[in-house]
Order: C-alpha cells, then sequence, then structure tokens
C-alpha cells in the first residue's frame, strides 16, 4: 500500500509537471501554424521593415514595424517609472523600515497587484489623460508617456516585492561584516546588500518587463492606437497586443488578416523569449 | 457520501425545473403555425440586426428555424446568386455588375431596405468650427492639415480620433466619407463609439465619428457639407455619410421570408434595429 502510495505520488506530481510543458507546446504549435500561413501572400520583408498597418483597407498592407516600437516603447516607458520605484520601495521594506510599517506597507503594495488591469486602464482613461492634458498642455492624453505611467504603476508591485525577497535572504553576517568594517548605511546597502541580491533583482526587471510587454487592456484604453513610429513621448502608439486583440474579434476565419495577427503573436512569443533566453545565460549561469 | 447526495438532488430539481420550463413554453406559443426555414448571409453590419430580430421572430414563431451567418456584403449577394441563402445581407447597394450577372443566371437580386446608418463628426463644444466639406473631412484625415486655425478655427493642433479598422463604423467613414484613402498613421484608434465620444469631450482639439445613435450633449456634432446629421436628414438622402442596410432576395420575398422581412419593416422590429444603434427605415 505504502509502495502504491509513493509510485500514486510520483505520477501525479509527474503530469502535473508535463501537462504544462503540453501547453506550452500547444500553444506554439498554434501560433505557427495559423501564422505561418500569412507569409504565402505577405513577404517576410514586408511585415519586419514597413511600417505600413493597413489591414483591412482595400490595399491591404502588414507592415509591423511600427507596432513592435510601440511595444518597446510602453514597455521601456514602464520599466523607466517602476524599477527605480519599485527597487527603492524594496530597499526601504527590506533594508529601512521598522517592523511596524513594514506590516502596513508590504500588504498594501501586494493590494496593488491584485487590481485588474481594466481598471488601471480606466484610470488612465478618465482621469490621467484629461489631467495631463490641463496640467501639462499636451493635445491629447492617450500616448506613449500616458501608458508608461500606468504600465509602471502596474508593474511595482512585481518588481518591488520580488526584489524585496531577494534583498531580504542576503544573509545578516554580510551586513553585520560591512557595519563592522566601518562601512555607513547607505554603502551597506548599494556596495553589499544589492550587490550579492542581484540575481533576484534583475529577475524581477524581467518579470515586470514581461508583463508590461504583454498586457493588453491598458494600452488598449490609454497608449491611443495609432500605428505609427513614434517621435516623442507624447506620441501615441499601438502595440502589439493592442492590434491582435482589438482586431482579432471581426476579423474573417482563415483570412490573411487573420493570420496575420498570428504572426504578431510569434512575434510577441520571441521578444519575450529572447529576453527570458538572455537572462537565464548571462546571469543565471554566472552567479552560480 | 453527503455530498454526493446533495448534488443528485440539485441535478434532480434542475431536470425537473428544465422540463417544467419547457412545457410552459410550449403551452404558450402554440398561437403560431408558421413553419419553415431561413437562412442567411452577408454583411457583418446588418448581421446584428438581422440576428435580433431572427430571435425575436422565433420566439414568436418556436417553428421557424432562422440561421444567420456573415461574411461580408459580397458574400450575401454572391449567396443569393449561387442560391444557397433566402436572404443576402449587403451593406451597401448591388453594383451594376452585380445586377447583371445575376440576371444571366436567372436571378432578379430584389432590394429590400431595412435599416439606414448614418455618422456623425464629432469634435469638443469648444471648438468654433460648425461646417466641414467632406473635402476637408478627408483632408483632415490625410493629415493635411494640422491645426484648426487653417480651417478658420482657433489656434490649435487637430487630434485625429478615429475607430479601430476593424469596426463598421470605421467601414462607412472609410469608404463613405473618405472615398477609401488611407487614414493618416498617427490617428489615435478607440475601440467603440463611447470611446470615441469621451476622447473628444477631453481633448479640447479632438476630431472623432461615431454612429448617430451614440451623440452625447458632451460633444459638438458638425455639419458636412452644410446638412446636420439628423435622422430626418439621412432619411431624406441630404447627409452624406449614410448608407442604406439591405436584405437581398431573388425577387420579391415570398412566404415565410416575407413575413420575416414584414416583421423587420414592423415598427416592433425597428424599435430592434433602432436597439443596434442604427436608424428606422421611415
Amino acid at each position: 500500500m505504502k509502495v502504491f502510495k509513493e509510485i500514486l505520488f510520483k505520477a501525479v506530481t509527474y503530469f502535473a509537471a508535463i501537462f504544462s510543458i503540453l501547453a506550452l507546446f500547444g500553444i506554439i504549435l498554434t501560433l505557427f501554424m495559423e501564422g505561418i500561413p500569412m507569409f504565402q501572400e505577405v513577404s517576410l520583408r514586408e511585415f519586419l521593415f514597413s511600417s505600413a498597418w493597413y489591414p483591412t483597407n482595400e490595399h491591404q498592407s502588414f507592415g509591423a514595424l511600427a507596432l513592435f516600437f510601440g511595444s518597446l516603447a510602453v514597455t521601456i516607458g514602464a520599466l523607466v517609472i517602476a524599477v527605480p520605484i519599485g527597487l527603492g520601495t524594496a530597499v526601504y521594506i527590506s533594508e529601512i523600515a521598522g517592523s511596524r510599517t513594514k506590516e502596513i506597507i508590504k500588504p498594501m503594495i501586494e493590494l496593488l497587484a491584485g487590481i485588474p488591469s481594466v481598471v488601471y486602464g480606466l484610470f488612465g482613461m478618465a482621469f490621467l489623460a484629461p489631467f495631463l492634458i490641463r496640467n501639462i498642455g499636451i493635445d491629447s492624453g492617450l500616448n506613449i508617456f500616458t501608458a508608461s505611467i500606468v504600465l509602471g504603476i502596474m508593474i511595482i508591485p512585481i518588481i518591488s516585492s520580488m526584489s524585496e525577497d531577494a534583498l531580504s535572504t542576503v544573509p545578516r553576517a554580510l551586513r553585520e561584516a560591512s557595519y563592522g568594517l566601518g562601512a555607513t548605511r547607505w554603502e551597506t546597502i548599494t556596495r553589499v546588500v544589492i550587490p550579492s541580491a542581484k540575481t533576484g533583482i534583475i529577475g524581477s526587471f524581467v518579470l515586470g518587463f514581461g508583463r508590461a510587454i504583454g498586457e493588453t487592456m491598458v494600452v488598449i484604453m490609454v497608449a491611443g492606437g495609432a500605428a505609427q513610429i513614434p517621435s516623442s513621448v507624447f506620441d501615441p502608439v499601438r502595440p502589439l497586443t493592442t492590434s491582435i486583440a482589438v482586431e482579432m474579434a471581426e476579423t474573417v476565419l482563415g483570412s490573411i488578416h487573420f493570420h496575420s495577427l498570428f504572426a504578431l503573436a510569434i512575434m510577441l512569443f520571441i521578444i519575450t523569449f529572447i529576453t527570458n533566453l538572455f537572462t537565464e545565460l548571462f546571469l543565471f549561469k554566472k552567479v552560480k | 457520501m453527503k455530498l454526493t447526495k446533495v448534488i443528485l438532488a440539485l441535478v434532480a430539481i434542475l431536470a425537473i425545473a428544465m422540463f417544467v420550463g419547457c412545457n410552459n413554453q410550449n403551452q404558450e406559443q402554440t398561437g403560431s403555425t408558421l413553419e419553415g426555414k431561413i437562412t442567411m448571409s452577408g454583411s457583418t453590419t446588418v448581421l446584428p440586426i438581422a440576428q435580433a430580430c431572427a430571435e425575436e421572430f422565433m420566439n414568436q414563431n418556436p417553428k421557424v428555424n432562422i440561421s444567420v451567418r456573415g461574411g461580408g456584403s459580397s458574400i450575401g449577394i454572391k449567396d443569393i446568386m449561387a442560391g444557397t441563402v433566402e436572404i443576402g445581407n449587403a451593406s451597401r447597394d448591388a453594383k451594376g455588375k452585380e445586377i447583371n450577372k445575376a440576371k444571366e443566371s436567372g436571378i432578379d437580386l430584389y432590394q429590400n431596405v431595412v435599416a439606414n446608418d448614418g455618422i456623425a463628426i464629432i469634435v469638443n463644444p469648444k471648438n468654433t468650427i460648425t461646417n466641414l466639406t467632406l473635402e476637408q473631412i478627408q483632408a483632415i484625415y490625410t493629415g493635411k492639415y494640422t491645426n484648426w486655425n487653417e480651417l478658420g478655427g482657433p489656434d490649435m493642433n487637430i487630434v485625429l480620433i478615429s475607430r479601430d479598422t476593424s469596426s463598421g463604423t470605421y467601414e462607412v467613414f472609410y469608404e463613405i466619407a473618405m472615398k477609401k484613402q488611407n487614414i493618416v498613421q498617427n490617428c489615435i484608434m478607440v475601440a467603440s463609439n463611447n470611446a470615441a465620444v469621451t476622447s473628444v469631450k477631453d481633448t479640447p482639439g479632438a476630431i472623432s465619428y461615431a454612429g448617430l445613435g451614440y451623440l452625447s450633449s458632451s460633444v459638438k456634432p458638425v455639419q458636412v457639407n452644410g446638412v446636420d446629421p439628423t435622422m430626418a436628414n439621412v432619411l431624406s438622402g441630404k447627409y452624406a455619410v449614410a448608407r442604406k442596410l439591405n436584405m437581398y432576395t431573388n425577387g420579391a420575398p415570398q412566404g415565410i421570408t416575407k413575413t420575416f422581412i414584414d416583421f423587420i419593416l414592423s415598427d416592433e422590429g425597428q424599435k430592434i434595429v433602432e436597439k443596434q444603434g442604427f436608424i428606422k427605415v421611415k
């Protein structure tokens, strides 16, 4: 009986692990099977290097370059905002705050992570965008700047809680040794604690990046949706996810437009895949 | 063990409830003796009207079965010519070429107008512009004008807002107002009529468009070629950015198809048309 239970336990966990892998391969297979037929009618060159995205007009064109830049712009903007604030929060909670303050701040930031993205989108569209028009004199509130702020706020909890975990696993002995050598608190944090927690902290940035580039609802609502290569942070853009989500609803099943949306998804998949691969290869391997 | 019993009991109750429910429905609707099957295909713009009317019609005549497919206006007309459907939906009038081709194969494309579709061009109430010609609208949306003062308005940058390219409203705007010219790339794209209205309300320099049913006092509709975007002007054909929504049949509709189209044209059917955001025929 005991042996049987042992085997059963092993089998159950094995299938649980296999399930995710199967799902992953299923998703990759669908993406490529539905995405590749587009290239029978649209050249890879046009798809990668043209910025004209006119999928439903009489003369269709499927240039994804502007969409790629759209995704990149809002994601980088979000990281510019979330990295310093998220890391700052993590350092404060882990190193500086007393245990009472910590008990209040930590759950509140985690609450931020639980807000649905459509609520963030509403906040951006109904409050932030008109606020920015009134106060900084821009023509329209739906642009990279607004989208970056909203996405940034959204990924702060991811960066701060993961970084905080990393910081708190740095052994106490390291800090005490640093203080013992006469280092100040600032020197200890920047030269000893953060470098030792480097892997986890950069891991949190990568996770935040993945969350921001894949976010759909917020960018539909606040990024403006204009398929152009931006020339300023106040230009509206159309990230890849916007096109996929908005256009899928109305496209005819099996048309080039339908397949092109899967091709966009492949692009998105490859971006996140490469980012993850690089972090795995260059960061985690070296440290171990 | 206890849980199983509870679940079994629930399933039994549900089954009985459904049985009773079905019986009731049948008893209520023995009044109608109409029987038959209608299939239709075509324009995705007409689809919500066709779908909603079909549902109501089938509720009243439970022995009638109506199936509705999309595909686009050309498909609707093609399917009528091929004789595979009873009704072909089209958000445009049949082209001369199509009518001739139908005649050759012995089919008479008969046009039944079931609704009108019109869109208003809207600007922020702060904007002093009250009238735009179609040419000016095209020049604005192709990026030739970038400031309202070039059109006699205030010194304000024009913020272009359009519906997403997959929406039916975009299709009307692109085909009728833009005459199929590409909209300039820096144009903001929003996902719904409401989002367009909200964005125009919040943005002083904005211009956008929305179905006539979606206008509110927070935005200002402008005249197109000197004509106000009102239901009356759409019906009389004076307003330019409007079109008819058609259900094509082979010859004048007959039998159950006629009953169905008459239902759409009745007061009850036209109420459904208005509920879907379109304009009545009469």
